[in-house]
């Protein structure tokens, strides 16, 4: 793998971490506001 | 799936991009748009949460079936000038993976409606997503040239699901909401399958033009169109919406029937540019958008939709 390879591979590694971990913290919020709404019910 | 003739997986590793683009987001934003659309006609209140959840889930159940059809359908997405940008066809990532995601969503979405929402719309999402995925994808586009009118259905569930997220049941004003999208798909792709006719014949899919011929495509496209009128008054007549939306659905309804006359009526010469054929696939998606915002806009304006 050259150097140029190696920086892409870590460049897609790294946007999809962030990805990933912005859908995890949107599940976070999304499930307490459910869990809110049905307990206000 | 062997002989494949798709390119060796690069060694570099998918970006959180090609994950989006299995999801068909083009696809998704009238999915979407529908199923918001059917929410928000309908009787009824929902908590905004719960709301958002369910037009979330709708569209999450929506990508999951658009990456289960790029996994299958990517030796042939490969052969089509139209598809053959797409991730798999380009190597952006392995099948294997491009079937877990489409899985994911599918599962994922359905539990949280199931949970959030209710059972009834989990279980027409399940259905929708299977409908799109297996009925379509991998029953009927391959051996039918009726696949687009059967999986036409698949489009069609949207505003169903949005409506009985609120209501919790399934009544005639949601089932004729399934009518207008089911009737308005044939029309619709068949207009883009006489401009992209070649490609669908290189890779083997019997859609309509290449198999029935363009002259009876085109006039099953006006048969369709004028079923549509009829079809896109009944919510009105039966007294399910008010004026504002009975008198957009005759003006775009006939503005439909104006579009697919002149498709009706020609044939395509050497080199033709297919001018009316991409003319009526514009405005049919403009008609879309805008049936259903007249559908909400009567409803708010209105106060009807107590005929449910």
């Amino acid at each position: 793998m050259t150097p140029e390879e190696e920086q892409q591979l870590k460049r897609a590694r790294r946007g999809r971490n962030i990805a990933l971990a912005l859908v995890l913290v949107g599940l976070v919020v999304l499930f307490y506001a459910i869990s809110i709404v049905k307990m206000l019910d | 799936m062997t002989g494949s003739t798709l390119p060796i997986e690069s060694q570099v590793p998918a970006e959180w991009r090609d994950y989006f683009a299995l999801t068909k987001p083009r696809v998704m934003s009238l999915v979407v748009f529908t199923g918001l659309c059917g929410l928000l006609a309908a009787p009824g209140h929902i908590n905004p949460v719960l709301g958002f959840t369910a037009v979330l889930c709708i569209a999450l159940g929506a990508g999951g079936a658009g990456a289960l059809n790029q996994w299958w359908e990517a030796d042939i997405d490969a052969q089509m000038k139209r598809t053959a940008k797409r991730p798999l066809p380009q190597g952006h990532l392995r099948r294997t993976d491009a079937r877990d995601f489409g899985v994911a969503l599918s599962v994922g979405s359905v539990a949280i409606m199931g949970l959030a929402v209710g059972l009834l719309a989990a279980a027409i999402l399940a259905l929708s997503i299977f409908y799109y995925a297996v009925v379509y994808t991998i029953w009927l586009k391959p051996r039918t040239p009726q696949n687009i009118v059967i999986g036409g259905g698949a489009g069609a569930f949207p505003p169903l699901i949005g409506w009985v997220a609120v209501t919790g049941d399934i009544t005639l004003m949601p089932v004729l909401l399934f009518a207008v999208i089911f009737m308005w798909t044939p029309p619709h792709f068949w207009a883009l399958a006489l401009f992209v006719k070649t490609d669908y014949a290189k890779a083997g899919i019997p859609m309509m033009p290449v198999v029935a011929g363009e002259a009876s495509t085109r006039r099953q496209i006006l048969i369709y169109s004028i079923v549509l009128f009829v079809v896109s008054l009944l919510p009105w007549l039966i007294g399910g919406t008010g004026a504002i939306y009975g008198v957009a659905a005759v003006v775009l309804s006939g503005l439909f029937v104006a579009f697919s006359l002149p498709v009706a009526f020609r044939r395509a010469g050497e080199d033709d540019r297919m001018a009316p054929e991409k003319r009526l696939f514009g405005f049919s998606v403009l008609y879309l958008f805008a049936l259903f915002t007249a559908l909400v806009v009567d409803h708010y304006l209105l106060g009807q939709g107590a005929l449910a």
